[in-house]
């Protein structure tokens, strides 16, 4: 079978089980559509945040992204890491004890207040919508890349996968599909890394590879010999203070994203939130941890497959000339000799490699079946859509649940709500495929607002609301206004030529942070303005108090004794 | 019955303390093994080597992320624990959640 025919066979094969899972998991209470009934075991629930959380972006782009970056692609590494441990330490546990359906739940209820639920229903809705845009243009990209099907065609595709198990299953179908996704994906990266690691260095373990051979510094050297930037020296590509920054945008970022906080409600008791925090950790780590392994073999690879070698024998490679047609690898020879050379000066490249080359073509580069390289596309195809219904259900609950059935009426039926919230998650596929094929020109600009968004409001307001008893409504309103502002008109100013269209950003930094790390001062804002505010007003209803005083606790104990 | 509800509160709030204060140190660990060790340590740290990288750049790239993950299983048993010990582990229900609970059990 040709490598066409094995993918389109396994993509298939996947999404009839996906299909399969959402038929199974139909639901009709609105407990089980928003909270999988509160049933899902820790481990199950750490591989569905395992896979909610990595997007077509983790799987395709990021361990090229690092290559790129070398040293400083620890933003990304540690920065979507080290938020689980906010998460499982600060956050987790006392959601789950509180126990309801959303994040905007917990804020109006902790909050007393109306306003403060509608504020974080709207950001859960912006920030899951800047989010899921880009995973559905991923759907179509990776259709159009392994198939040649129109890129449109293939969101389409996946827009009708997903509305039907999540329409019809909930929070329990996209679940348990999430569950099978991150097998898929997860296999579909370690085959080919394991693969380039034991061609490589003899070893098949890629972390141990990467700390034990002498690969990294062999290319540290080699890229310092090119005039490219030294691979293991930190802040080549960016200042101290801005991987300081953006790390800690992106680790207080993660414990305030929506999708991923409502994963904990989903899970029987507090015992396991705890647990599944660490199974989910362990399960992203697998593919976080191996990411820079690869991004350091294939690069290494790919300069000593190109540099210094006659261009016509580099073509004659079957990878090379299929890359070269997509337009992600460039050879051209500037100088008419007849053999490429690597250089920091554009004017002298003769190699130019798109940063999604370095995961896409390792199962070619390595020599893997045509197996290999269909599974990777069924992993991006699962990374995508995992994410995407995870952040559609975050912003229907948000539309469904807190603004129509708290806010709006509180009297709506079970029925109803169920109805309302069918209804919104369909009606979010739309837009989200709407984003998919006409994506707006800042997609890549927006996850910045996405991260810096959560960091400023929902994650100084939600941990203030545990262990901040004296926390009050003035406090937490005021605390999340100043922070929002702030950031989003931080953001917006310093990248004001891709959302604005003016020439230069008018605001290059915020005293050296840039866009993706001024969530911190946001966050910073935050906690100072509400503290400031709340030991200045009237502190929080005594029956407010005792909620934070039972949130804290797995079980209450027993006082009537 | 008042005593006892006073002594339950007491309990509750020395639960409170040991949890805050494990938070706390693991908090700490977290903090030492990314944004000191691999930021704002990161050049003294990379001319010590680590077998085939830098020192600096191992916690960068995977010591941080292996160690984040120790802390949270770690936290995750050590409460168990503490749970057991001041007998607040839940009772696990059959169906449904906290609401009713105090009827049920």
């Amino acid at each position: 079978m040709s490598v066409e025919s094995l993918t389109l066979t396994l993509v298939v094969l996947t999404f009839a089980i996906y299909l399969y899972i959402g038929w199974r998991s139909k639901v009709k209470d609105t407990s089980n559509f928003f909270v999988a009934g509160n049933d899902i075991p820790a481990v199950a629930n750490g591989a569905a945040i395992a896979a909610d959380w990595m997007s077509a972006a983790s799987f395709i782009s990021m361990a090229g992204l690092i290559s790129f970056l070398g040293y400083d692609g620890t933003i990304y590494l540690m920065g979507w890491t080290g938020g689980y441990v906010l998460l499982a330490l600060l956050l987790a546990p006392y959601l789950r004890k509180f126990g309801r359906y959303t994040v905007p739940d917990f804020i109006g209820d902790r909050y007393y207040s109306n306003g403060a639920r509608a504020v974080a229903a709207i950001a859960t809705i912006f920030i899951s919508l800047t989010y899921v845009a880009g995973q559905m243009r991923g759907v179509g990209i990776v259709f159009s890349r392994y198939l040649q099907v129109d890129i449109v065609f293939g969101v389409l595709i996946g827009m009708a996968i997903v509305a039907f198990f999540a329409v019809l299953g909930g929070m329990k179908g996209i679940t348990w599909t999430q569950v099978v996704q991150y097998t898929i994906l997860i296999v579909a990266f370690l085959i080919p890394a394991i693969a380039i690691s034991f061609k490589l260095t003899g070893n098949p373990v890629p972390q141990l590879a990467l700390t034990f051979s002498d690969i990294a510094k062999e290319l540290s050297v080699l890229q310092v010999e090119l005039g490219l930037k030294e691979y293991l020296a930190p802040f080549q590509n960016m200042s101290a203070l801005n991987v300081f920054a953006v790390t800690l945008a992106l680790m207080i970022g993660t414990a305030g994203l929506p999708h991923v906080i409502i994963r904990f409600y989903t899970v029987k008791n507090v015992r396991a939130a705890r647990w599944s925090a660490g199974w989910a950790l362990l399960f992203i780590a697998l593919l976080y941890t191996t990411a820079p392994a690869i991004g350091v073999f294939a690069k290494y690879n790919l300069i000593n497959s190109f540099n210094d070698q006659p261009i016509n024998e580099v073509r004659e490679t079957a990878w090379v000339t299929k890359w070269e047609e997509t337009g992600l690898l460039t050879l051209d020879d500037k100088n008419g000799d007849g053999v490429l050379t690597f250089s920091s000066n554009e004017s002298a490249n003769e190699v130019t490699i798109d940063r999604d080359i370095i995961v896409l073509s390792t199962p070619e580069v390595a020599g893997l079946a045509p197996i290999v390289i269909a599974l990777v596309a069924a992993g991006g195809l699962a990374a995508a859509l995992s994410t995407a219904s995870g952040l559609l259900l975050a912003m229907s609950s948000a539309v469904s649940h807190d603004i129509y059935f708290r806010i709006y009426r509180p009297n709506a039926s079970e029925e109803q709500r169920l109805k309302v919230g069918r209804l919104m998650i369909f009606l979010a596929v739309l837009v989200a495929g709407y984003f998919g094929i006409n994506p707006p020109g800042f997609v890549g600009e927006v996850v910045a607002f996405a991260f810096g968004l959560a960091a400023a409001s929902l994650f100084p307001a939600i941990l203030l609301g545990i262990f901040d008893r004296r926390m009050n409504r003035e406090g937490a309103i005021w605390g999340i206004s100043v922070g929002l502002a702030f950031t989003v008109v931080m953001i917006l100013l310093m990248r004001s030529p891709q959302i604005f269209g003016t020439e230069t950003p008018v605001l290059d930094s915020f005293f050296g942070i840039n866009a993706q790390g001024v969530g911190v001062v946001g966050a910073l804002l935050n906690f100072i303005i509400s503290f400031i505010v709340s030991r200045r007003t009237a502190a929080p209803p005594e029956e407010i108090q005792q909620m934070v005083e039972d949130i804290r606790v797995p079980k209450v104990m027993d006082k009537t004794g | 019955m008042k005593d006892l509800q006073q002594d339950m509160t007491k309990k509750q709030h020395e639960y409170w303390k040991k949890n805050t204060r494990l938070i706390k140190v693991l908090l700490v660990i977290w903090a030492l093994v990314s944004l000191v060790a691999a930021i704002i340590l990161a050049k003294p740290l990379s001319e010590v080597q680590f077998f085939g990288v830098p020192l600096a750049f191992w916690f960068a790239q995977q010591g941080s992320i292996i160690i984040f993950l120790i802390l949270i299983f770690y936290y995750a048993k050590r409460m168990d624990k503490l749970d057991e010990e001041y007998d607040v582990q839940e009772v696990i229900l059959t169906k449904k959640k906290t609401k009713d609970k105090g009827v049920s059990t």
